[in-house]
């Protein structure tokens, strides 16, 4: 972040910049952060930047967050940059990747399928047919969703 | 093996699934007895009513030697609150292979992934019913000769409609081109139109039946399915909209096939029972000899080139 600092640097923990403008809240979402743990989190939305106009940033202390939970964002924030921080320096940057299947991450939002019912033990399973343009589909009831209906329908 | 749809079959399996039926068919006449299957365990799962289904599957089981679990809901666990993981693990115990049919999309996916036994969709909800589809291939090619490039056109119910839904599919793969009658309300859901599309079929979709049927080589009727609709009212506004009978067969083609997966309400009146195009019930006899190939295929049971 060359412009102004509005948020102090870290000392251990995860940097997740370039979320597009406005998806920090949905970013937290897709993470579980709500305020149950006691890790202080920094949030700034809609500063400016140089490479892509205007962005989110999240900077969450004391916790390393692991690839597969970094794949979660990659509906919301593909290409947002994120480092692991250790000691306030950049120890490992990590990449989005959209896999084959999101696991658990959001429930089929087609009211008949069989995964509504929530005693039901398996993880819920939807698959990606096709990246471009992109279709998901649930892995059971093969019903498409949408980016907006997923992110309605996160676990 | 699993059969949830049609895509868990290649073109060339869903072949030889019918020239396996094929020959079959002295024993689903009762005229042969090859206990293929003796000491097999079949456990039918319906969580929703059925008769053809249910029944073939079990005179198919019963004709090659092997013996049947049935399971409705009434009557068991389920209507306690047992989920649906939790009976799989149950019949996993008790049964060599497992058919299922549930009021559910996905159910028998998740059925699937739930055991180690081999499982296939009998019908979930508006979703699949691909041993209909095999079925309906194989009395196809009785009545054509071939399931390659034909010219069929599906009616009634394709929005809710699973035997629609697996057929259209199946068929697209085989070069057919399909026009799609419908009301709006029950169209075509738009992710298998544009699948069928995307595998180079030829849709076409109307809502009107007497034009379409002229150049058709199938014609295949569904029933407006009451216990689909969210709403009895908007049932009311499409039931009984498509009705067949002997005068509107007058200037088809000769060989016409007309196919119903049944139970008819009134889309084909009886007076084309006696016509040569009426095929639906010979569709529900063959049944019995293609559920009979898909068994052999679930427990991995080879079938002898000639069976007398």
């Amino acid at each position: 972040m060359s412009e102004m600092r509005r948020v102090s640097a870290i000392c251990n923990g995860t940097v997740i910049d370039h979320i597009p403008s406005g998806s920090a809240v949905q970013v937290m979402r897709m993470l579980h952060i709500d305020g149950s743990h006691s890790n202080p989190i920094s949030l700034v939305m809609n500063v400016p930047s140089s490479k892509v106009g205007s962005k989110d940033v999240l900077k969450i202390e004391d916790r390393e967050l692991s690839q597969e939970e970094l794949d979660r964002l990659a509906l919301i924030a593909p290409s947002a940059s994120i480092a692991i921080i250790r000691n306030y320096g950049v120890a490992e940057k990590r990449q989005i990747e959209l896999g084959s299947e999101l696991v658990n991450i959001a429930r089929c939002s087609f009211f008949n399928c069989i995964t509504q019912n929530l005693n039901e033990p398996l993880p819920h399973r939807l698959r990606v047919v096709t990246r471009d343009p992109l279709e998901i589909r649930c892995a059971y009831c093969g019903r498409s969703q949408s980016v907006s209906e997923i992110i309605d329908s996160l676990i | 093996m699993d059969l949830i749809t049609m895509d868990d079959l290649t073109n060339e399996e869903a072949i030889s699934l019918l020239d396996n039926a094929e020959r079959l068919l002295p024993i689903a006449r009762g005229d042969a007895y090859l206990p293929l299957l003796k000491g097999k365990v079949l456990a039918n799962l319906f969580f929703e009513n059925s008769t053809r289904t249910r029944l073939s599957f079990e005179t198919s089981m019963k004709r090659l030697g092997g013996e049947v679990l049935n399971l409705s809901e009434a009557g068991s666990s389920v209507k306690k609150g047992e989920t649906l993981y939790d009976t799989m693990q149950m019949i996993n115990g008790y049964a060599d292979v497992a058919v299922i049919r549930h009021p559910r999309q996905g159910a028998a996916q998740y059925a699937a992934d739930s055991v180690q036994i081999p499982v296939m969709n009998a019908g979930d909800g508006a979703g699949n019913h691909p041993t209909q589809t095999l079925l309906d291939l194989f009395t196809i090619r009785q009545g054509q000769g071939k399931i390659e490039g034909l010219n069929v056109v599906m009616v009634g119910d394709l929005r809710y409609g699973r035997t629609a839904h697996s057929l259209s599919h199946a068929l697209s793969r085989f070069g057919a081109s399909l026009t799609l009658v419908s009301p709006e309300p029950l169209k075509m859901p738009s992710e298998i139109v544009r699948d069928l599309k995307s595998s180079g079929c030829h849709v076409e979709e109307s809502e009107d039946l007497l034009p379409a049927i002229s150049s058709a080589d199938v014609v295949y009727m569904t029933r407006i399915q009451r216990e689909r609709f969210p709403d009895e009212a908007e049932y009311e506004k499409v039931a009984g909209i498509y009705t067949l009978n002997a005068e509107d067969l007058r200037s088809v083609q000769s060989d016409m096939m007309v196919m119903h997966p049944l139970p008819r309400v009134n889309e084909i009146h009886p007076s084309i029972d006696a016509t040569s195009h009426a095929w639906y019930f010979k569709q529900a006899f063959n049944g019995v000899p293609t559920r009979m190939a898909l068994l052999c295929r679930s427990l991995g049971i080879d079938i002898p080139e000639a069976i007398e």
